[in-house]
Parts: C-alpha cells; structure tokens; sequence
C-alpha cells in the first residue's frame, strides 16, 4: 500500500477546502470499500480525509413528508431508522441485502453510493482494465462476464454497479446533495451515474472536489407498499446477480402507481422506465407484468455468459409485481 | 500543507488507553495484534470477508482488517479479551463453551464478539434480509435460526460449526437478553426515537 497522510475533518466547508479537488485524495468513511481497494493496489491515494465525524448523520424527516438522510449515517441505521421501514419498506430491505451486519456498522451511505464495481479484472492490477486504466482494455468482454451487464454496457466496460442500495433510491427518486469550493449542488440519482460509453473510467457526475453530504427521498405513498428481492448465488452476504425494486398501487384492478429499478445488471442501478409507463394506468395480471419487463428488456444486450440475466429479471418483475398486487390491501 | 505518513495516537481498548506511533497503512487488526499483543482478534482473510477479526467499535460489531488504526481514535474499541467480567465468561462465550460451538477455534473470537453486536441490534428492534415484514409495526422478528443464521452470515466457519454455532447463539440471547453491550442503545437513541 503507497504511504499516506491523514487528516480529519470536523466541518463540511473544512472537508471540502482539504481535498481542494486534490486527485490524489480521498474522502474515508467506514472504509470497507476504500481500504479493500487500498490493500490491492487499485487506490492509491496520498491523503485521506476521514469524514466520519462530520455532522451528517442524522435521518430526518422533510416538511414535504419525505425523508433527508445524511451521507455519514451508516447502512445500518438506515436500515433500523422506523420511517425508512414505514415510508420506504424495499430500501431497508436493499440495505440489509447488502454485505454483512459488521460492513453494514462501518459503510456510509454516501460510501455505499460511490463504491466501485466487484469485476474481477477492475480488482486485479495485473489486467488491462478501462474503468482502472482507460484505454487498456476490457478482458471482461470476451473473458469472464458470467455477472456482468445486459443493459446500457458498451465494447470498453460491461461492468455492473454492485450497490443494492441505490437500487431502491433509483427507483423513488432520490437526489444527491452534494458541497463543493463553489457552493452546494444536486444531482437526481437517475442523473449521478454516466453512461459508460468510451469512458467507463468517469463513473459519476459529481464535479471534482465536492464532498456527498446527504441524500433526500422525496414523499412517494406507493412506495410505502413497495419490496426488494435480491438473487445472489448463496442465501446470504454476496453480491446481487440481478435484483428488483419495486413498488405498486393498484386501485380496482388498474395499477394507479408503479415504480422499478433492476440492480446488477448494468453499470448503474437501472430505473425501468419503459416497464413503469406500460404499467401505469393498465390492468394488473401477470400479462401487463412481463409485456412491462419485455418493453424494457428489449434493449437488453447480452454477452455470451449472462443471457440468464434477462430471463431473472422478467421472471423477478412477474413475481414481486404479483405478489405485492396480491398483499394490496382491499 | 504538511504532509506525514504516520501519527502517533491513542486507543481506547477494552477500558484501557494505548498511546502507540502508527503508520496510518496500519489496521486496527494488525495493531492489536502485532503492536499491542491482543491476539484474540484473528486474521482471517484480511479482506472483509470472513469475519475472523470482529470487534466492538462503540459497542457494534465492526471488521478490525478494514478498519484503520488511526481512524479507530476515539472511539471505544472492545476485542474478545474484553467482553468478559472478569472470571465470569460473557453469557455468549459460556454458551460456546456449554453448546461446543467450535472445532478448532479460530473464528470463535470473531462468532463471539459478532453475536454480542448481533444480540444487541435484534433487542434493539433491528430487522434482517429474512426478517417477513420489516415495517415498525410488524414489531420485532423472533430471533429464531433463520434469523440467526442470516444475522451472522459475515462470520465464517471453515470447520462447519455453524449448528451448535447457531445453538449457542440463541441460548445466549434466550438467557441473557440484555447482555450484549450497553453503548449500542446509546448509540442508537437518534434512530429509534
């Protein structure tokens, strides 16, 4: 591991005008991304600066009746918080998907928005890899993408986005808050992911130097009957092979309200917009469901080893869809 | 600015203050075990995989080999040669001992210190990936062994103990409810309000 200095900071302004848009620094949360790629090689930072006690760990409550969740709170408190398990019932499930109880005490949710994809070859230095050295190559493409992306991938990186999370964001419309030298920003969370294109190695579009400071969930009321089912290939503590969150309201037979995002199946949490306006305002039946999966599958691009992928997927909206119309209360 | 590679920095561990020069690559788990001779915490994969090195980081469980050292400054820092008062053996470490929830005793430490945190986050009304109903309202789950075993999935046994793993983790928390640590509830006061 390079050597490198460390600083805490105590004050938003005072974590940004430390990292001062340095490439060479890094923000530090709970560290269980950051330093796992520290110990291989794969970040090599000069300085760190640990954010962890940055008064941004608060969940509250907005006056519009939606939730603020600060970028320091850790995955599990916010998968323990009361509203997010009232309000927001598929993103506490996403949490608690995700890596163990003991990563969950440590990984921040600004953390778990930025952590980097689990490609073999992004984790291995001794390969060529786009997104670690843009220009040198995809192994992935023709090597080994057993889990990789169907959906929005391109020839220089068909690597997937690994958060479950955001996954559960994508899909009731969260925005990023953001500081920088320059002032505050937002970005929705369908906007903070680039497309990969040719440049796989520019995953966000967060501007150099800011500083993650929060998370707003906007109010949703379908969300509040709404459920993350996540496939992975043992029954726990592994990353997704392909992953829903859904949310459903069906008034006399007619979905009045549906939100959808697929996880692990692109290099961002994919939010199935196609899928949601074949479903607004149809009759609810497991026919709208896969012809809903089907419009927004069809831009599916599958590699020789993941074609599964596209049957998980419609399979998994067929049967959450199915299950969360038959538990809509009467 | 002033740049250096290392600091010199205190450790709050099991009560005690440990005043040691780091260099800030060092981990948590290796300065207890190489610098300040506290060998219960053990290296398993050193990649956060396998749970081997849990401790208690302000009373929840937490990997020590993905935890930096000088980040750990602070905070209460609680390893297996803590958690018991005493001769008296922590409920969950008799209950290892009573149930034989090991074979050959190498992740018994990380079990140990991830059930105490484990026990604590179900008493304080935590819900799991299997947990049917996470909503407030469906109240706690039953720590039954579904629950168990999903709760503890960071924890890896190589020998397979995991049944009387299992076992000895719900006697404990049958037995000795509130045993686990007390700075959780503290620790979570904001998030169950």
């Amino acid at each position: 591991m390079r050597e490198f200095d460390y600083q805490r900071a105590h004050d938003v302004a005072g974590a940004v005008a430390l990292l001062d848009a340095d490439p060479d620094t890094r923000f530090l949360g709970g560290g269980t991304n950051l330093v796992d790629l520290m110990k291989t090689g794969v970040e090599r930072p000069a300085r760190l600066i640990d954010i962890r006690e940055l008064p941004l760990d608060r969940i509250e409550t907005t006056p519009e009746g939606g939730l603020r969740i600060g970028a320091t709170v850790t995955n599990g408190d916010l998968a323990a918080h009361p509203e997010v398990r009232r309000r927001y019932p598929a993103l506490a499930q996403a949490v608690l998907a995700g890596a163990s109880g003991q990563l969950r005490n440590m990984a921040t949710v600004g953390g778990n928005l930025l952590q980097r994809t689990r490609c073999g070859y992004f984790a291995d230095v001794s390969r060529p890899c786009n997104k670690r050295v843009p220009g040198s190559g995809c192994p992935a493409v023709a090597g080994e993408h057993r889990n990789h992306a169907i959906l929005g991938a391109s020839d220089h990186c068909v690597a997937v986005h690994a958060s479950d999370m955001a996954v559960a964001l994508t899909a009731f419309d969260a925005v990023v808050h953001f500081e920088t030298a320059d002032g505050p920003g937002d970005l929705p969370l369908t906007d903070f992911y680039l497309p990969v294109g040719d440049t796989p190695h520019r995953e966000t579009a967060l501007p150099a130097g800011a500083l993650i400071t929060g998370i707003t969930l906007p109010p949703a009321p379908v969300a509040a009957h709404s459920r993350y089912r996540k496939v992975r290939e043992r029954a726990s503590y592994a990353f997704a092979i392909g992953s829903l969150a859904a949310a459903l309201d069906i008034r006399d037979g007619v979905v009045r309200d549906v939100r959808l995002a697929f996880g692990a199946v692109a290099s961002r949490p994919w939010r199935a917009a196609a899928a949601e306006r074949v479903l607004t305002g149809a009759p609810a039946g497991p026919e709208t469901y896969a012809a809903a999966a089907d419009a927004e599958l069809a831009a599916a691009r599958p590699l020789p080893h993941n074609g599964y992928k596209v049957d998980l997927i419609r399979n998994l909206v067929v049967a959450v869809l199915t299950e969360l119309a038959e538990e809509t209360p009467r | 600015m002033a740049s250096s590679t290392s600091s010199v920095i205190t450790l709050k561990i099991n009560g005690e203050k440990h005043t040691l020069p780091v260099d800030h690559r060092t981990t948590l788990l290796d300065a207890l075990r190489e610098r300040l001779d506290l060998t219960g915490t053990k290296k398993g994969c050193d990649q956060g995989q396998c749970g081997a090195c849990t401790v208690l980081l302000d009373g929840r469980r937490a990997v020590a080999c993905l935890q930096l050292a000088v980040a750990a400054e602070g905070r209460e820092i609680t390893t297996i040669e803590g958690v018991a008062d005493g001769e008296r053996l922590h409920p969950v470490q008799q209950a290892f001992l009573d149930l034989d929830g090991f074979q050959c005793g190498y992740c018994t430490p990380g079990q140990i210190c991830s059930a105490i945190g484990m026990i604590e986050e179900h008493a304080a009304g935590w819900p799991s990936a299997v947990t049917e109903d996470v909503r407030p309202e469906a109240g706690p789950p039953p720590l039954t062994a579904d629950e168990i075993r999903e709760r503890m999935s960071g924890n890896l046994c190589r020998c397979g103990a995991y049944v009387a793993i299992v076992e000895a983790v719900a006697r404990a928390a049958e037995t000795h409810p509130d045993e686990g640590h007390a700075t959780l509830a503290e620790g979570t006061k904001e998030t169950v309000a």
